[in-house]
């Protein structure tokens, strides 16, 4: 499993790093989607994989540590997830302000002289 | 604290006239003039203590573990420096009032004196050495604002930008050496710096610190060769020159030098490089000041030389020495204030300061000349004035002090040679302004000035006669009290007599005073007065400034063409780059770091963030889990739409959407898979509300390119993606094997161990969100906040947003409906056109989803859920609303106000946390009550609750809010009519009304 995770990842990554170097608002907002897919997955996987030990405790009994996914990682990513929700809003905003403000949309603003 | 009351005085009163209105001339003045009158009594009422030799101390601790306090600390030389500083301020306020126009707005004006003599104040009172050097910075602050107080005018504006770069250039090199000083004694504190001389000269840093301190203490008060801002700086209004100029902010270098004078004098490097520059300042000022045509000109090099006077006094290593450089700094502020006012004077009267048109005023305004003649007969040197005690002290120092022959002869020459310039100088000022012919040009006819202008001077010249006739009378206990706080009790002895009989220094005297007219004489015959300086008129330092400046920042602009780019593109290719570098680096193989002892050890440097080093991106020695072929195929799914969804970003945006929110909800399912119920919760729905909302934005984007694009198929097109498609390989490989080497290591962290086992006792057994809205409800109520203000960011944005023009147009898909738009009959009960089902099963769904929003709320605490999933789930119940029916058919039945509910959210979380310090607790520390009502039972009542209900309505509110906000962009695009009715009803769309008459009008058709 470890390893799908890895290669899940490193496709994120792949295809978003590409698209953030593309010219195009749309095409940098998208890989800035995935990259942050990636980022989430890559950070809560910092806890390690656990299958079937969600980190919500059963019992009224003495709890041990080991029986649980690590909560931790899992707390950071689900503010950043709605963070990014909020910073792709204001991404998309500002890229259609900029494309009514400069009639294009390219990142700088200006279309390449050449 | 009386010492806090007298700094912190003047800024009150800054603060009050800043708020007056402009025409407020006189009431501004009785501010001033109150708050400079009441400083002047508070410290003539700590003479008695200070007097006595004892110190007065405030210290108010601040960060006491560095050594910073609030520290004020008066003696004697402070109480001197303190007085003189609020004396002359209430003098300079009475001639101000008189001297600005009416339609100058005073108020400004008197607001920056007050600011610079709180400013002064606290320099001349600081105890710590920080502290002083931050009040020294307000000084050239207050500076700066005082120069450029007729920022019309484009010299002063220069002016002032010269000071300011000069004296904060030199401040910062003061502040560095002050650290350092504090440094070697251990303390910021005066006392201990003043204590410890002999560990600082023989320290190493010795010579670094002086060099510092001295390039602080040069810049600020004018001295060679930075004295080239002083003479710009009569652009200032004249009160500021004669204050500021003259008297006490170009004091401030050499009072610090008098102040560390203990500390630092006493070697070989002290004498060469302050008594070195003094000289130089001493003659290079006397000699341009003799060939200056403006009369301020002259009074500004005068000063330069004086200071240099003083400066070379400081640095001559005699105890002597400095008692006379202490009086002298007394001395010069007293003649050349007034002789500054007399100079504002004759420029107010007759329009000029040029002195080859004024001459013969004595006729026209006799007081003004004799205030002004008297000044500068002690400025002169002559006996019977203050000028003259001082000076005669001096040159007696001059021929005292030298080790070599060649000193002992070299210092007597400078003395005397500058003296006879001096008295030129003087004699020039008088002659050319109020004797000979009389002016025949002048812009005004001259006259006598009103008795408000004349009082300060002629007082200030009334002060130079009596310390001249009865010195031992008038100034000497006070220097007295001043030298001893410096020197000790044990003062070499000096007397203050005006006949010391026939010695050396009188005979100097002579000698410049003869030399000196009969040098002018000899200039004024051969009229060469006028001409620019000899031959240091080409030597514009000035000049050399601006250039320097130019240099500066055209380098500037070099290296940012070198090292910057406009390009988003190529910023991000180095930011990806350099990430690249740098991991491989530090984590690749052969990368030796830290942790290289052991792989991923679960010891104590299991901690280490760089315990990867050892292998490199190897496999770890954990077992790995069996592979699961439905996960790999679902990745197999994920990793095609993001690598469609990168393909077809540029071309089928819509497609590539989808696909992005496939990877999502792959995503979302690889969460759920790994035990982490509440992600995928979370994560679903911001994927559904993401989607809306790119969906929203699509329709503003242009029309997309063509795949086929000729340009495509350019060599360097091609180059560009392959090298593009290398860096993206790279990244997504490095990011997979770290990935994976970090998954086959065990975790090296405890924390998850704390929160686990703690939970329960929190009250929750979701731990996730028990971390949320407890442990870290600190960080939550942070991110919260961020999401609010983005969403009112977003909000904004689109208030004033304006569509490309081809966007505007309705979309095609629109254009080809036959009936219109599905928002027309606001008064259907269901929306018109094939929406009609949906929109029935939507409107059953309104409820349920709100009761499952409100479900997942109360139930986050024990179970998957929280505030973040309810909210968003209640947030796409409404946009599904907005989406079926169409906005103004919604808007119609329902009016939400989302940032109402950010509002509650925020006061909500925030109560929550402020609830704890009812108990006595921290913040956001969470409090439990358990109520029984009558019906319902034991209710279990939780701060905790009230928190995550605000983060539930906060969500709500921005997600809510940004989408509605871009989905009224279609609605106002269409006919920006420019009449609304009733905007202000609308929070979203001015033009609403306008729009929904058109529509219903389109409708009857």
């Amino acid at each position: 499993m470890e390893a799908v995770y890895a290669v899940a990842i490193g496709v994120l990554v792949g295809a978003g790093v590409w698209l953030l170097l593309r010219p195009r608002t749309f095409q940098v907002i998208i890989g800035l989607a995935l990259l942050s897919y990636a980022t989430n997955l890559f950070i809560f996987g910092m806890g390690r994989l656990r299958l079937g030990r969600p980190p919500i405790i059963g019992g009224d009994d003495a709890v041990d540590a080991a029986l649980y996914a690590d909560p931790l990682p899992q707390a950071l990513v689900l503010t950043a997830i709605v963070i990014g929700f909020a910073t792709t809003a204001l991404f998309l905003v500002v890229l259609l302000a900029l494309r009514g403000l400069t009639g294009t949309d390219h990142v700088d603003g200006r279309e390449p002289d050449e | 604290m009386l010492l806090t009351l007298i700094v912190l005085l003047p800024f009150a009163g800054s603060v009050a006239a800043a708020f007056l209105p402009a025409t407020a001339r006189n009431l501004a003045a009785w501010l001033a003039g109150g708050v400079a009158v009441a400083c002047t009594l508070l410290v003539v009422s700590l003479y008695p203590q200070v007097g006595a030799g004892g110190v007065e101390r405030v210290d108010l601790a601040w960060l006491p573990q560095f050594g910073l306090s609030i520290y004020f600390r008066m003696d004697g030389f402070a109480w001197l420096f303190a007085l003189l500083v609020s004396l002359m301020g209430a003098l300079v306020v009475l001639y101000a009032r008189y001297y600005m126009a009416p339609e100058d707005p005073v108020p400004r004006f008197f607001s920056f004196l007050l600011a610079f003599m709180g400013a002064m104040l606290g320099t001349v009172l600081s105890g710590n050495l920080i502290q002083l050097v931050v009040f020294w910075e307000l000084t050239s602050l207050t500076s700066f604002m005082l120069i450029a107080y007729w920022y019309h005018l484009p010299d002063a504006r220069r002016a002032a930008r010269m000071a300011l770069v000069v004296t904060v250039g030199g401040g910062l090199c003061l502040l560095l050496g002050v650290l350092m000083l504090g440094d070697v004694v251990g303390s910021y504190s005066l006392d201990d710096v003043l204590a410890s001389g002999d560990a600082i000269r023989a320290h190493p840093w010795y010579e670094a610190i002086l060099v510092l301190i001295a390039l602080g203490v040069l810049t600020k008060s004018a001295q060679f060769p930075f004295h080239f801002w002083l003479p710009q700086a009569m652009a200032a209004p004249t009160p500021v020159s004669a204050y500021l100029h003259s008297a006490t902010m170009v004091k401030a270098g050499v009072f610090l030098l008098a102040r560390l004078w203990p500390a630092l004098q006493g070697t070989g490097l002290w004498f060469w490089l302050i008594a070195g520059a003094g000289a130089a300042s001493l003659v290079i000022g006397a000699f341009s000041a003799t060939f200056q045509r403006d009369t301020k000109g002259v009074l500004a090099y005068s000063t330069i030389s004086h200071l240099g006077l003083i400066t070379m006094l400081l640095g001559m290593n005699s105890e002597l020495a400095l008692v006379a450089a202490v009086f002298h700094m007394i001395n010069h502020a007293t003649f050349k204030a007034s002789l500054f006012m007399a100079a504002g004077i004759v420029q107010h009267e007759t329009g000029t300061r040029d002195m080859k048109r004024l001459g013969g005023l004595a006729r026209a305004m006799p007081m003004t000349a004799a205030v002004a003649t008297v000044a500068a007969a002690a400025m002169a040197g002559v006996p019977l004035l203050n000028g003259f005690l001082s000076k005669e002290m001096f040159f007696e120092e001059s021929v005292v002090v030298g080790g070599t022959i060649g000193l002992q002869l070299t210092l007597p020459a400078v003395a005397t040679v500058a003296a006879v310039f001096s008295v030129a100088y003087a004699l020039r000022f008088v002659h050319q302004v109020f004797f000979g012919p009389a002016a025949t040009d002048l812009p005004q006819p001259p006259r006598e000035p009103t008795r408000g202008m004349l009082v300060p001077g002629a007082l200030l010249v009334v002060a130079c006669l009596l310390v001249g006739v009865l010195p031992g009378r008038t100034i000497g206990p006070l220097l007295d009290t001043a030298a001893r706080s410096i020197l000790g009790p044990a003062l070499p002895e000096y007397r203050l007599a005006v006949w010391h009989g026939f010695t050396v220094p009188l005979f100097m005297s002579f000698v410049a005073l003869a030399g000196g007219i009969a040098f002018y004489l000899l200039l004024h015959r051969a009229n060469r007065t006028m001409q620019p300086t000899p031959l240091l008129s080409r030597i514009d330092a000035a000049r050399l400034f601006d250039v320097a400046n130019v240099i500066v920042v055209r380098g500037a602009a070099r290296l940012a063409h070198l090292f910057f780019t406009r390009r988003l593109q190529s910023q991000l290719l180095a930011i990806v780059g350099i990430a690249l570098v740098a991991g491989y680096a530090a984590l690749g193989p052969g990368a030796v770091g830290p942790g290289a002892s052991g792989p991923g050890a679960s010891g104590p440097g299991a901690l280490n963030p760089w315990a990867l080093g050892a292998g490199g991106w190897s496999r770890g020695e954990l077992a790995l889990t069996p592979i699961d072929p439905l996960f790999a195929l679902l990745w197999l799914a994920g990793c095609a739409c993001a690598i469609g969804a990168a393909q077809q970003a540029k071309f089928h945006r819509l497609a590539a959407l989808i696909m992005l929110g496939g990877a999502g909800l792959v995503t979302c399912l690889t969460f759920a898979w790994f035990s982490a119920p509440d992600l995928a919760l979370t994560q679903i729905a911001v994927e559904v509300v993401t989607v809306v909302l790119l969906l929203l934005g699509l329709r503003w984007l242009p029309r997309r390119v063509a795949y086929d694009d000729p340009y495509r198929r350019t060599l360097r097109a091609r180059g560009r993606r392959a090298r593009d498609a290398v860096v993206a390989a790279a990244a997504a490989f490095g990011a997979g094997s770290l990935v994976f080497a970090v998954l086959t290591r065990p975790s090296p962290s405890d924390l998850p161990a704390y929160f686990v086992e703690n939970a329960l006792a929190e009250g929750g057994r979701n731990i996730v969100n028990v971390i949320l809205v407890d442990f870290r409800g600190f960080d939550t109520f942070g991110e919260i906040t961020v999401v609010a203000i983005v969403a009112l960011i977003v909000y904004a944005l689109l208030r004033r947003f304006r569509p490309a023009p081809e966007s505007i147009a309705a979309p095609r898909a629109q254009r080809a409906d036959p009936a219109p738009p599905a928002a027309a009959a606001l008064d259907d009960p269901l929306p018109r056109g094939e929406m009609k089902i949906p929109a029935v099963l939507v409107r059953l769904l309104g409820p349920m989803a709100a009761l499952v929003s409100v479900y997942f709320l109360l139930r986050g605490h024990n179970a998957p859920g929280g505030g973040f999933v309810g909210g968003l789930v209640m947030a796409t119940a409404v946009i599904v609303q907005y989406m079926v029916a169409g906005t103004m058919w919604v808007e119609s039945r329902l009016r939400i106000h989302p940032q109402l509910w950010i509002a509650l959210g925020l006061l909500a979380a925030g109560g929550a946390g402020i609830s704890a310090w009812f108990a006595s607790l921290p913040f956001l520390t969470s409090l439990a009550v358990d109520v029984d009502v009558p019906v319902l039972g034991e209710v279990h009542l939780s701060s905790v609750l009230v928190f995550d209900l605000g983060v539930y309505m906060l969500v709500i509110g921005a997600a809510v809010l940004m989408l509605v906000a871009l989905a009224h962009q279609s609605l106002r695009s269409p006919r920006r009519a420019p009449a609304a009715v009733d905007a202000a009803q609308d929070p979203f769309a001015s033009d609403r009304p306008a729009q929904s008459a058109a529509e219903t009008e389109g409708a009857s058709l």
